[in-house]
């Protein structure tokens, strides 16, 4: 059987092995473009969610190339992503495709239909002890992709010869690609990271720092986000960003700091005050964090119409006045053009360098 | 001089406001309404809200603003969730509702914004009022009775409204008393479904309701149907929603295509409403799936003008009574 998945950034190079080495046929999605852009604005209502209307695209695009049945996750709301699927399957049947979206929800809401769905996917014959192995060993395929994009971000504004350290990175993810068995994977991570670190830096830049926080799926996917950190990078700019897939940062970096989602929300709490779905809340308390980390800046990403984040956008305000920290909200939609994002963001970065100008002077004056 | 307690008549509103001013009452608070939504409100909820937001919040802004210097504290429940229905809560604009309102108005006046979780159990609500009765210093006694009278309020409330009034007449007909002149029936039924606050709010939705009852169409709406009779029908959906507002109008879909087939459906709805972008794709595939049930989208924006409404309607109408004489 062929299967397919959503685009998720990098994702692809876990998602695919994982498949394939199931004994299917993975059918990897081509990367976001204007098609994909084209196709699923077509077919999705109005004011869904882009994330919702790329998914559309890609699965009609999939679909031309061959894939029977797509593997998705799901939610318990409030906000639309748990609903995609069922609306996903209703509009293809309409469109009169027989294709399958096995969504798989969170296991703690149903932990039988959890089982039941990894059972489908389960090839008979395997068994379980090795489909665990399998699934097990990508997800730390997929950490090891994390790992390396993350170490791209946090030399990319130190790299001497613009380019070098994305192109470090695709070296380092090509690595990871092939490699096969545990050990492998162990290996190119490290040879990855080593390849990445090694590229010639400057170490004597003071660069701006912006955290970036927002709704996961335009966080993640660096064609539908205008691959803002590379582009940040690349202007010399160092950006963190909270969500990963594996929350790779979150157990590492930040807990070294003793941060974890329970400190997010509770730096939230002063400015709102419940979960509203997707990462609403988390874009308050981040914003909190990363202010007081020293941090120069915020840019939150977000869907047109995204309702967690409207409402985080609608808060913001308060926060970036009481913390002292500026914030960007960039909307995203299918007619967002990156040259327009491109002249915000670098009048956000010429906002932020007075700002550090005028705090330099402060403290000399005082 | 009596604690003046704010309620915007608005969102909520039109699903419990008996209770609120009953309980409120009877715990001897003053309680002042905002006026029913004009362009005035529109236009402070425009000013003041985040310029993303639906129309709905906005509004509600606006009805915040024109009780925040009239009044001591303002009621904005943060609803959760009013019943334990799967993973039912409510649309995350409104459970960042208080926090919004806070972030964006100056001046305001205390904002009570009581958390309403019913999902626990029966004796919740009483848990929560008694809470609130507290908080202003009430005895137990007198909060017990303010909260049977007002859980009396809403029970007649919706009884009305299943009798088939309107959320406005069944307001004037438990406050002045009188009957509502039901006129002759109408040749159509049509459901008109959507958010109460789109539906019951004659200045946002442009009239829909008395418009199609002059074009000669009777209205039923999902508060017309009873929660038992609702909930039958969910099980038509292969996963609930997570929004309490959007489940009632698809199961009300459900209840008038398949129950009590009416003539035709309209969907009233607000642009960039996020629920609404899923809700309004699946009663369409679902009005077609059921046996060719006309449907009929009308779209809210703040500057809908009432002419191309008022043509949309028309139209469907006409097509409606060609349906009937076909048949
Ligand atoms: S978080 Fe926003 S973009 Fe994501 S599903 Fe929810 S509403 Fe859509
Ligand atoms: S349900 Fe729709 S109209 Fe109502 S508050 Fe949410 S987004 Fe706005």
């Amino acid at each position: 059987m062929k299967l397919t998945f959503p685009h998720m950034g990098y994702s692809y190079v876990a998602f695919k092995a994982l498949i394939n080495e199931l004994g299917y046929e993975a059918v990897v999605p081509p990367e976001p473009s204007k098609r994909t852009m084209d196709l699923g604005v077509r077919y999705s209502p109005e004011f869904a969610c882009i994330p919702f209307k790329v998914l559309m695209g890609t699965f009609l695009e999939t679909i031309e190339m061959g894939a029977e049945m797509a593997i998705s996750s799901g939610g318990v709301g409030p906000c639309r992503a748990g609903y995609y699927g069922v609306m996903h399957k209703k509009i293809l049947n309409e469109l009169g495709y027989d294709f399958d979206i096995l969504i798989f929800e969170p296991p703690q809401s149903n932990y039988l239909d959890f089982i039941k769905k990894l059972n489908r996917v389960k090839p008979r014959g395997m068994s379980w002890r090795v489909f665990i192995q399998l699934i097990k060993k990508n997800y730390r395929k997929l950490e090891a992709i994390d790992q390396i994009e993350y170490l791209m971000y946090r030399i990319m504004p130190y790299e001497i010869n613009k380019g070098d350290t994305y192109r470090a990175f695709k070296k380092a993810l090509n690595m990871l690609d092939e490699a096969r068995t545990k050990e492998e994977i162990e290996d190119a991570l490290w040879e990855g990271r080593k390849i990445i670190a090694r590229i010639p830096q400057d170490r004597s830049r003071n660069p701006l720092k912006i955290g970036i926080v927002g709704e996961i799926y335009v966080v993640l996917e660096p064609a539908v986000n205008f691959y803002i950190q590379r582009t940040l990078g690349e202007m010399g700019v160092y950006t963190d960003r909270s969500i990963w897939l594996t929350s790779y940062t979150q157990k590492n970096v930040i807990v070294e700091g003793r941060i974890g989602e329970h400190d997010i929300h509770q730096m939230a709490h002063p400015y709102l005050n419940e979960l509203i779905g997707g990462h609403g809340i988390n874009s308050i308390g981040e914003t909190v964090i990363y202010a007081n980390q020293g941090y120069d800046g915020m840019i939150q990403l977000a869907p047109f119409s995204c309702l967690p984040e409207i409402m985080a956008k609608g808060i913001m305000p308060r926060v970036s006045r009481e913390v002292g920290i500026p914030v960007l909200t960039i909307f995203i939609d299918e007619q967002t053009a990156a040259a327009g994002v491109i002249t915000r963001l670098e009048a956000f970065l010429d906002l932020l360098k007075r700002r550090r100008e005028q705090k330099a002077q402060e403290a000399c004056n005082a | 001089m009596p604690v003046r307690v704010g309620i915007p008549r608005y969102l909520a509103y039109f699903s419990y406001y008996p209770w609120w001013k009953t309980f409120f009452e009877e715990l001897g608070f003053e309680v002042i309404t905002s006026s029913p939504t004009t362009k005035k409100t529109l236009d402070d909820g425009v000013e003041e809200a985040v310029n993303d937001a639906c129309i709905p919040i906005k509004l509600y802004h606006g009805h915040v603003v024109e009780l925040k210097d009239k009044v001591d504290i303002i009621f904005v429940p943060r609803l959760v969730k009013v019943r334990k229905f799967f993973t039912e809560t409510f649309c995350p604009k409104f459970l960042a509702l208080p926090d919004l309102l806070r972030a964006s108005i100056n001046g305001l006046p205390e904002i009570l914004d009581t958390r309403v979780d019913l999902s626990q159990g029966p004796l919740e609500l009483f848990r929560i009022s008694r809470e609130v009765g507290e908080r202003f210093g009430v005895g137990l006694s007198r909060i017990s009775r303010a909260y049977l009278l007002a859980c009396k309020a809403l029970r007649r409330y919706k009884k009305l409204m299943q009798g088939g009034m309107l959320a406005d007449e069944a307001l004037q007909h438990m406050e002045k008393g009188g009957d509502i002149n039901r006129d002759k029936k109408r040749d159509l039924t049509i459901a008109v479904l959507g958010y109460p606050y789109l539906i019951y709010d004659s200045f946002i939705n442009l009239d829909i309701v008395k418009k199609l009852r002059k074009m000669g169409a009777d209205v039923v709406t999902a508060e017309m149907v009873s929660p038992r009779s609702l909930l039958r029908e969910a099980k038509r959906l292969p996963k609930q929603m997570f929004w309490h507002y959007s489940n009632r109008a698809m199961h009300a879909a459900y209840y008038y295509m398949n129950r009590k087939r009416v003539d035709g459906l309209i969907h009233v709805t607000a642009f960039i409403c996020g629920p609404d972008a899923m809700l309004d794709r699946l009663m369409e595939i679902e009005a077609r799936q059921y046996g060719q049930m006309p449907f009929l989208t009308v779209s809210i924006d703040e500057e809908t003008g009432s002419g191309g409404v008022d043509t949309r309607l028309e139209a469907f109408i006409d097509m409606l009574k060609r349906r009937r004489v076909q048949r």
